[in-house]
């Protein structure tokens, strides 16, 4: 047994079923007399439904109901927002669209069949007609308004305009001795876990409870929603997120399936199950990243910043399911490691007839980072400064914190960096990548005809996302530790990482604590896993929680066995006496003994508290910062516009890392998501609001060909904000991958900084045309 | 994305399955490997009332050299190319280009008349039919016709076979032993359909210094595969590093229409295919000059 | 409406079935939903993410673009056939264990059907060639790092490695 389980890089305990195919993933779930779903979408992205008959998918055989708005009655009502702004005009998702359609993919109707192959036909059996309304053609046409109004009510479609700002930027620019202004852009993309979604819902009609099995990464908030707009008590809904295929954001919205599903199985009084598939999914579930940012950089000529201003256009689709969020978290992270005092801030969030967008793993942040990085780059190209140079001149020290940034953050707190070491994390990367020799050799492989580019950007990511997390600790009669965790899984292996905590916690071995996730019958309140907040908050719950069980095992043991609990020690799922093994009581025993062996049974008088049990909560201050810097190389190809990276190396500090090798997966994982956004990842819409990009063939995802294997160094700074000094680890591989990738190319192309890349991502046509732009090539 | 309702059938014998065809009045498609069809029908873009499955019927597929031709039977496994060791040694551009065509998986199902019956322009396959002047043998009600590379490929995903009619086999005429070939796509990952793609075959002359002659087949860059038939006569009697090679090849290049797609436009693809048929001519002339030094040793 | 309906003889891990299958069920579904061979998973039916990778007749498929009815004498195996339930991990999951490489465990069967495939091969592959190799399944959680150390070691006995330059590098 180590001496500590947390910072031991322990195999998981998830790994035995799932390498066996023995995971339980909602699709892998049976109920006798299920029937299957379909959801029949709109195929046009803006119109006026003028007519629907679905009585000949009614009559095809196999087909058992078809609800449409109509049959759901007030069921069908916008959904409440579950996190509001108090600027922003917002239209949540109905459950089926009635009037107006305005997405390609919105739901119209929902099919209940006896398999999904039915269900599928059934739509060509669906009779309906549009009078077509004008899409918006792109985002700039979306804030033009006029013919093409999403939510007529609301004049245009600005759902929000909002913004923060601190100091005084105009005398901060009035005092520069350089500005620099820069237009980016970077194009909407979609998490795309490889499982999509799913609902299973199972109406009990002996208890009248609900059991909807889903693959949602809040299982609480999705319980919460469903009982809101199906009118239930919650009481009578049990969700649970089983083995979950990746969640990375998109998985914790709630989706109009996780009413009709669950509404549709009460009705029909059977279990019903629908799984998304891939080409719906493209379609149905959220997308992020679209957005244009014009920034302007005032600083004085030795690089150091005085100020910024930033104006950016945020398209959030055709509704706000979760809020404006996205911009929200983009505006408060621009600022970064550095000192910038002055900055002036304003987002418009407009509605676009497109998929709605909400985070994805990154979460408006890597659009942040790209803003900031590149105009850092810039700025030391027009001061002829080396780019590691001016980071290193505006750097936030290791000496500064708690640093007070002068923005709100999105919890409704001051932002506050409370750790941290970025002129650290710069230069363990630039060492390992070898920067300093790096423009020689760049030099020597541009003579042989061969175009290497390096690349960096540093970045801030505040993470363990309060109110709470919960867990939930009791002994068994068996004297085993289980433990329920307001956490769900999507692979995050919270089934060994918080067992590493609880061990430690109560100095037991790992192997007599099972940890559950994902269950709403487990504990009473829980959020869920999202914004790399679990481990910092489900694992300091734990840690609470496990650290209260241990007392309250010691008092009671003390309590039964007439002894101080200073004397008393747990070894080998025995409380004994310290050195004493006779004077000893086994746990199983001693839970039975402390919460009532038998009707009558005499408890001592001086326990404390009935059984072993406790149910602790978690609550972040604010949240804690995590940082990180990445470092790459890149060769391109300028016949094709191919970019291959060569060499990844990263910094990343989570704080204390609770299982090293998770952390680690955490990170590369991430990074491959980065470089899909970088390189591979674009979706189009055309002018009429059509996704082009609807299937794996046209939207890529990086290989195991296109991801090396990063180098990552750690970098140690713990919080000081929780039990564990953990901070968060999902997303700091993503969020300043596509600005280091990006700028890397740049660099390969035109060392001398002579011309700019200003969008991500990058696609081996726009760096073919850049290059060809740069050289004035017609 | 289920398929659609239809009829599956596996006849036993080629006649049967032509019968088959008549009877679905061209409402029915071949099954060969599925790799390109079954995609197609989860997606419901294809419907076709019955499926055929070609699996059955004995004799549609292996490799045979024969009198200077490679005869590979239309349902002869991509893995069974891709492994060849007399494909390697005698018509090595071919298993160059295999691990490019898709996956693994892809190649263990896939065939080598599906690939060309699906015509797709961006594909390896149809394009190197085209470089060695391959002639389709096609059976029909009315018997077997033979059909050559330029009257195959009809547009994008539409090749000559009427609905009624089953490619059995294709006959791809070897190169010279001593001549130099070369190989290259540009693919935004790998395994993804070329961006553009280059084939080429070259032969010097007696001198050794020289081209003698040059074919060139682009994928990618048309609505069929395209062989530079026009370009190929101007490349004979230059030295490699002439630089009148990139002036065809620009001449060339202008004259293609690729398509314009959310991987890239049509003026990207042509300078891609620009380069390609350069270096390609290059390269497969070094190759032929390689090969030819043995011999000029031994002389 | 009468369906489409055809007898399969074949055998899944090695053990013989017969089953009546309509004409048009994907062979994903067959062996997921007929047969309870919940193992093989489904991500994107067309051929593209290789989560329901099989092996047919020793080969990888991809058992979303198969119709049951293919599978008519022929040899299936998925990753319930690996290892027996009782038995140990085998070497190559004990690798992807060690290696930490899933996460999630969406795609891991059809990695492991794949990797399987390539380990029977016993061609000794670089890490370069066993990147391109896997490059017909996705992953989305682990970055695929883990996954080629694993692969590595269990072909070449290779250690695994903190960062890779690519073997292209200068």
């Amino acid at each position: 047994m180590p001496s500590s389980w947390v910072g031991t890089p322990v195999l998981r305990r998830e790994d035995d079923r799932l390498l066996r195919g023995h995971g339980r993933f909602v699709d892998d779930m049976h109920a006798a007399g299920m029937l299957h779903a379909a959801v029949y979408r709109s195929p046009v992205a803006h119109a006026r439904i003028t007519s629907l008959d679905v009585s000949g998918a009614r009559d095809l055989p196999g087909v058992r109901a078809v609800f449409t708005a109509a049959d759901l009655g007030a069921v069908n009502r916008p959904f409440p927002l579950p996190v509001p702004h108090p600027k922003l005009r917002a239209k949540t998702p109905v459950p089926l669209a009635s009037g107006t359609v305005r997405y390609v993919g919105e739901p119209i109707a929902l099919i209940v069949a006896d398999d999904r192959y039915i269900a599928e036909d059934a739509f060509d059996h669906i009779a309906i007609d549009f009078e077509p309304l004008v899409a918006t053609p792109s985002l700039a046409g979306a804030l033009a308004g006029g013919d093409c109004v999403i939510h007529p009510d609301l004049g245009d479609n600005v759902a929000a305009r909002f913004g923060q700002s601190y100091g005084d930027v105009d005398a901060a620019f009035a005092a520069a001795d350089i500005v620099v202004r820069e237009r980016f852009t970077s194009d909407r993309g979609s998490g795309q876990p490889i499982e999509t979604r799913a609902v299973f819902a199972v109406p009990d009609a002996n208890t009248g409870i609900i059991t909807v099995w889903d693959t949602t990464q809040s299982p609480h908030v999705a319980r919460r929603l469903m009982a809101a707009t199906l009118d239930l008590p919650e009481d009578q809904i049990h969700v649970i997120a089983p083995d979950v295929g990746g969640g990375f954001g998109p998985k914790v919205v709630f989706y109009p399936e996780e009413v009709l599903v669950p509404f549709a199985a009460r009705a029909l009084k059977r279990p019903i199950k629908f799984v998304e598939d891939r080409l719906e999914h493209f379609r149905a579930t959220v997308h992020e990243r679209e957005q244009v940012h014009d920034v302007e950089l005032a600083a004085s000529a030795d690089g150091t910043l005085l100020g910024m201003r930033v104006r950016i256009v945020h398209d959030t689709g055709a509704y706000v399911p979760w809020g404006v969020i996205v911009p929200f978290i983009t505006l408060t992270t621009i600022p970064g490691p550095y000192h910038l005092p002055n900055y002036d801030a304003e987002v418009t969030v407009v509605y676009t007839n497109r998929v709605p967008v909400t985070p994805h793993r990154g979460a408006g942040r890597p659009q942040a980072v790209f803003s900031m990085e590149r105009m850092l780059d810039r700025l030391a190209g027009e001061l002829h400064l080396d780019r590691a140079e001016i980071r290193r001149r505006n750097y936030i020290g290791a000496d500064e914190f708690p640093y007070d940034v002068g923005l709100i953050f999105r919890d409704g707190s001051p932002m506050r960096y409370d750790s941290g070491d970025y002129p650290q994390a710069q230069q363990t990367a630039l060492e390992h990548i070898g920067y300093d020799a790096f423009a020689a050799h760049q030099g020597e492989q541009r003579a042989l005809g061969r175009f290497i580019g390096i690349g960096m950007a540093a970045y801030v990511e505040g993470t363990g996302l309060g109110p709470h997390e919960s867990a939930r600790l009791r002994v068994d009669s068996a004297g085993k530790i289980q433990i329920l965790s307001g956490a769900a899984s999507q692979g995050q292996g919270h089934e060994t990482t918080l067992a590493q905590v609880a061990a430690d916690a109560l100095g037991m071995p790992m192997e007599d604590i099972t940890v559950r996730t994902g269950d709403t019958a487990g504990v009473p309140y829980g959020i869920g896993a999202f914004a790399s907040r679990l481990g910092a908050l489900a694992s300091s719950a734990v840690k609470i929680g496990a650290t209260q069980l241990r007392e309250r095992i010691l008092q009671a043991a003390g309590s039964f066995l007439e002894v101080s609990p200073d004397d008393l020690e747990i070894v080998d799922g025995s409380v004994r006496v310290t050195g004493t093994p006779t004077q000893s009581i086994r746990l199983g025993d001693l839970a039975v003994a402390a919460s009532g062996a038998f009707p009558g049974s005499t408890l001592p008088n001086d326990l404390a508290e009935i059984g072993l049990e406790t149910t602790a909560y978690f609550r972040p201050a604010q949240s804690t910062y995590a940082s990180g810097f990445h470092v790459v190389t890149v060769e391109v190809d300028p016949v094709g516009g191919i970019v291959t990276i060569l060499k990844y190396v990263i910094s990343h500090d989570c704080g204390n890392a609770i299982n090293p090798l998770i952390v680690e997966g955490q990170v590369q994982g991430g990074l491959a998501a980065g470089i899909g956004g970088a390189l591979y990842e674009r979706t189009v819409y055309d002018e009429g609001g059509q996704l082009v990009s609807g299937s794996f063939v046209d939207y890529l995802l990086p290989t195991s060909a296109e991801v090396p294997a990063a180098e990552i160094y750690h970098i140690l700074a713990p919080t000081p904000l929780n039990p564990l000094g953990a901070k968060g680890a999902g997303e700091g591989g993503t969020i300043p991958a596509p600005a280091a990738i990006v700028a890397a190319v740049e660099n390969a192309l035109w060392p001398d900084g002579s011309f700019h890349l200003h969008a991500f991502p990058l696609t081996p046509e726009l760096v073919w045309q850049a290059a060809r732009d740069a050289c004035g090539a017609p | 994305m289920k398929p659609a309702p239809f009829d599956y059938h596996r006849p036993a014998t080629l006649d049967e399955a032509l019968a088959l065809l008549e009877r679905y009045e061209g409402d029915a498609k071949v099954l060969a490997g599925g790799q390109s069809l079954i995609p197609l029908m989860n997606m419901r873009l294809a419907r076709p009332a019955a499926l055929i499955d070609l699996e059955g019927i004995a004799g549609l597929s292996g490799l045979r050299f024969e009198r200077g031709r490679l005869h590979v039977g239309a349902m002869t496994r991509h893995m069974e190319v891709e492994r060849s060791a007399a494909v390697r040694e005698r018509i090595g551009i071919l298993s160059a280009a295999m691990p490019y065509v898709g996956h693994l998986a892809i190649r263990s199902r896939g065939t080598f008349g599906g690939s060309l019956a699906h015509a797709d322009p961006a594909a390896e396959l149809p394009a190197l039919a085209t470089l060695f002047d391959a002639t389709f043998t096609i059976a029909g009600a009315a018997g077997e016709r033979e059909v050559p590379w330029n009257e195959f490929f009809i547009t994008f995903l539409t090749s000559c076979l009427e609905p009624a009619e089953i490619l059995t086999g294709i006959a791809l005429t070897l190169a010279p032993p001593q001549a130099g070939w070369s190989f290259h796509e540009i693919a935004r990952r790998h395994g993804d359909y070329a961006l553009a793609g280059c084939g080429a075959i070259v032969e010097l002359d007696a001198g050794g210094d020289r081209i003698a002659s040059a074919r060139v087949a682009l994928f990618g860059v048309d609505a069929t595969p395209v062989r530079l038939l026009a370009a190929e006569p101007a490349f004979a009697g230059r030295v490699p590093s002439d630089a009148a090679i990139d002036d065809i090849a620009a001449d060339a290049a202008a004259n293609l229409e690729p398509a314009t797609d959310v991987h890239g436009s049509t003026a990207f693809r042509r300078d891609i295919a620009r380069r390609l048929i350069a270096s390609g001519i290059r390269e497969a002339a070094t190759q032929a000059s390689q090969r030819r030094a043995p011999e000029a040793l031994r002389a | 409406m009468t369906a489409d309906r055809h007898a399969v003889a074949f055998t899944l891990n090695g053990t013989p079935f017969e089953r009546t299958v309509d004409g048009r069920l994907l062979l994903s579904d067959f062996l997921r939903h007929d047969l309870e061979h919940t193992g093989t998973h489904v991500g994107c039916e067309h051929g593209v993410c290789g989560s329901c990778t099989v092996l047919v007749d020793g080969n990888p498929a991809r058992s979303c673009l198969m119709l049951a009815v293919q599978a008519d004498g022929r040899a299936v195996e998925t990753i319930e056939g690996l290892t027996p339930d009782a038995a140990p991990l085998s070497p190559l999951q004990a690798a992807f264990r060690k290696h930490h490489a899933l996460q999630c465990g969406y795609c891991t069967p059809g990695f492991l059907m794949t990797a399987n495939a390539l380990l029977r091969g016993a061609e000794h592959l670089s890490r370069r060639e066993i990147r391109e190799a896997l490059s017909g399944n996705l992953c989305r959680c682990t970055g695929y790092s883990g996954i080629v150390d694993a692969v590595d070691e269990v072909m070449n006995g290779a250690p695994a490695s903190n960062g890779e330059a690519d073997p292209h590098a200068v």
